[in-house]
């Protein structure tokens, strides 16, 4: 009995260890046992209260849940156009400025320092959104029609779309004085979750419907994994693939107002510095192949907030800033050993030989 | 078929990146052909391509003569691209506002963030026959030759902001910020609170810069020197408010007591700020926690101005009436007191800045 019940855990795990999910969730696991053995205090959630005399909830986690949320959403739109065409934007962060720039040119006009705004946030967001989604349009219609490497067709944006981001509010720094508007980066009055862990959750509910109720996910796979039998099955591969681009476009606009909301301002050349390669690292970790076709959105999701937990650790154990890409450097090399096949295909084996083994004892 | 499809992605390459660079740095490209054309709401654009004109078909000889009263006084300024930040703006700004015509100069400038572009408008404005060039290097070096053919041509040479790795008699004169002292009046003015002990966060700049080091030498030395001063804290924002803002957060979050901000630009201490506010300390005049900041943008002197920071220290952008007073010393017939000079940079607190402050030193 006992051997039958060993070898049903086994086999679960070795299961599991093919599943997708199952590396996000495993790195996940590793960086909580960390913090667990190093200092459980990473555990604790506190309940307080903000300085505008609003309930917070803080403390590491919250913390994750609060700065990871960008990165989950920008993983969402990531995860599309790395599985439709088989390379990755590498300009999101000059997006981001681009986006917020626009958001705030919207909502102050000329002034920088206005009292009122000049239209709804809903509705500058819409504006930002369109834009960002045409930049977005732009570097597709470079990848699907042009046919050029997606990592070179949006290193035209990352060179310039800072430079276009301050071009727009005529390299002035607005700063918004109205508290709602701070509320997409903080806190809703009375809430004491973070507003952005609201806006990410509701980005992955969209995207889990769209995935669910339309073809686009075996779209973007079928493309992915082979753009001419796609083809010659009645897809418009160029259509996906700029339609990936495009989505991407519509998560940094969000991603966007997340960002300029927490300081009710924007620094062009510095706002959400490399967080494309944060993203990419996302769908990486997702144990996506980062040569197209098939995805896991889920666990892309979960890389993304894995990534902010290892960030976040970093900074509790006082590692120097500047040292953090190092780790996430070795991070990414554990991944790209472990993800490939012939490893995974060699532990695989490993694991079935220990099954054996046992079930002969 | 695969030709056709390369030949054609070669071309959109081509194309693009055309456009990319007609959008990425339209400064630095359009720099040594058509100084500050894109610069066109400043007043003295109008006059800028009249002025180059001619002078390109004037001989150097005439040039070299010291301009007789009344006439106009030739300079050519080589700057860092003004969209490189605030700081540069200011200085861009300013040098335009003081080198007019009404002022009795002819200016000329050229814009860059690269060396060898700089070098080329040097030999350009070198050639129109300036009678003086005005200097804020991209790199510290390759200068050497081009300010000797400045020499030759009778050129005098003066350097602000930034100084050079070359032989002094090259330039006339070097107005500069003294990084080290901007430090060190922060620390003295931190030092004067007599705090019972300070717990300092230290958010520090890009690693290396001249700014880091001189604002983290002069607290570091403080730290080490007195028992009762700690750093919470050290790390490196890169100029960045989003990674101030996560480095305070993960001291709130570990629970560390901490009485002193002390961040190397204003966008970092407000990112500080935001962590703050998020975990309700209170910060500013008389409140838990000190926040110090550089630079003096205007925004951050307005928050000065509302006691919700504490100390702004300046790092002076205003080169200008200094470079104004070493050329009429010159024109005078006699040389600088002193070769380097330093600016005057002063630092604010809340306690005592004035509106005036706000306007007249703020970025």
């Amino acid at each position: 009995m006992s051997i039958g019940k060993n070898r049903n855990v086994t086999d679960i795990f070795g299961k599991l260890f093919k599943n997708q999910i199952f590396i996000p969730l495993a790195a996940m696991f590793i960086l909580l046992l960390f913090n667990l053995v190093a200092d459980p205090s990473f555990f604790k959630i506190t309940m307080g209260y903000n300085s505008a005399g609003n309930p917070v909830l803080s403390g590491y986690l919250m913390t994750i849940l609060d700065n990871g949320s960008e990165l989950a959403i920008l993983a969402i739109g990531m995860t599309l156009v790395t599985a439709a065409s088989g390379g990755q934007d590498i300009s999101v962060g000059a997006a981001i400025a681009i986006a917020g720039s626009t958001l705030l040119r919207a909502l102050c006009g000329t002034n920088t320092r206005p009292d009122t705004l000049r239209m709804p946030i809903f509705v500058a967001f819409i504006i930002s959104c369109l834009v960002a989604m045409a930049f977005g349009a732009f570097n597709g219609a470079l990848v699907s029609i042009f046919k050029i490497q997606p990592m070179v067709a949006t290193l035209i944006l990352y060179t310039a779309g800072r430079s276009i981001a301050a071009w727009i509010n005529n390299n002035e720094l607005p700063i918004i004085s109205e508290p709602k508007f701070g509320y997409y980066g903080g806190f809703i009055p009375g809430i004491p979750i973070p507003t952005p862990f609201f806006i990410a959750a509701a980005m992955v509910v969209i995207i889990t419907l769209v995935l669910k109720f339309t073809n686009l996910g075996l779209y973007t796979q079928a493309v992915g994994i082979n753009e001419s039998s796609s083809r010659l099955n009645g897809l418009n591969p160029v259509f996906i693939k700029w339609l990936t681009f495009v989505i991407l476009g519509a998560c940094v606009a969000v991603a966007a107002l997340i960002k300029v909301s927490r300081l009710s301002s924007i620094n062009y050349s510095v706002i959400a510095k490399d967080i494309e390669m944060d993203a990419i690292l996302a769908v990486a970790l997702g144990g996506n192949a980062l040569g197209g076709g098939k995805f896991n959105m889920a666990s892309s999701i979960i890389g993304a907030f894995v990534i902010q937990m290892l960030t976040t650790t970093l900074f509790k154990f006082q590692v120097p800033s500047d040292a953090l890409p190092a780790y996430k450097a070795v991070v990414v090399i554990l991944l790209v050993v472990f993800s490939a096949p012939v490893v995974r295909d060699k532990m695989s084996q490993i694991i079935k030989k220990m099954n054996s083994r046992k079930g002969a004892v | 078929m695969k030709k056709k499809v390369l030949a054609a992605l070669l071309t959109a390459t081509m194309v693009l990146g055309l456009t990319a660079c007609g959008g990425a740095a339209p400064a630095s490209e359009a720099a040594p052909a058509a100084p500050a054309a894109q610069e066109a709401e400043a007043p003295a654009a109008e006059e800028e391509p009249a002025a180059e004109e001619p002078a390109a078909e004037e001989p150097a000889a005439e040039a070299e003569a010291p301009a007789a009263s009344g006439d106009l006084i030739k300079v050519g300024i080589i700057n860092n691209d003004p969209n490189e930040s605030g700081y540069r703006t200011a200085n861009d700004k300013d040098l335009k506002e003081t080198f007019t015509e009404a002022n009795g100069y002819e200016a000329s400038f050229a814009y860059s963030l690269k060396n060898d572009e700089q070098i080329t408008a040097a030999q350009k404005f070198i050639q129109d026959g300036v009678d003086y060039l005005l200097l804020s290097a991209a790199d510290t070096s390759g200068w050497d030759s081009v300010l000797k053919d400045a020499q030759d041509a009778g050129i005098q040479v003066i350097l602000f902001d930034r100084t050079i790795d070359a032989d002094p008699s090259l330039y006339a004169a070097s107005i500069v910020s003294d990084m080290d002292k901007e430090g060190e009046t922060a620390v003295n003015w931190l030092a004067e609170q007599k705090l019972d002990e300070y717990n300092v966060i230290h958010i520090q700049g890009v690693m290396g810069s001249a700014a880091q080091k001189g604002r983290s030498g002069a607290l570091d030395a403080k730290v080490a020197a007195e028992d009762n001063w700690n750093i919470v804290t050290q790390q490196t924002a890169e100029w960045n408010a989003e990674n101030a803002q996560q480095i305070v957060q993960s001291v709130i979050d570990a629970g560390t007591k901490f009485n002193v901000i002390y961040a190397e630009n204003d966008d970092m201490a407000k990112g500080a700020v935001a962590a703050l506010d998020k975990a309700n300390i209170s910060h500013g005049v008389g409140k838990d926690v000190i926040v110090m900041g550089f630079d003096c943008n205007k925004w951050a002197l307005e928050e000065l101005l509302a006691q919700n920071w504490n100390y702004d220290g300046q790092c002076n952008p205003f080169q200008s009436s200094y470079i104004d007073a070493v050329i009429k010393d010159l024109q005078a017939g006699k040389q600088p007191a002193e070769k380097v000079i330093v600016m005057n940079e002063v630092g604010f607190d809340a306690t005592t800045i004035t509106q005036e402050d706000v306007d007249k030193y703020g970025i």
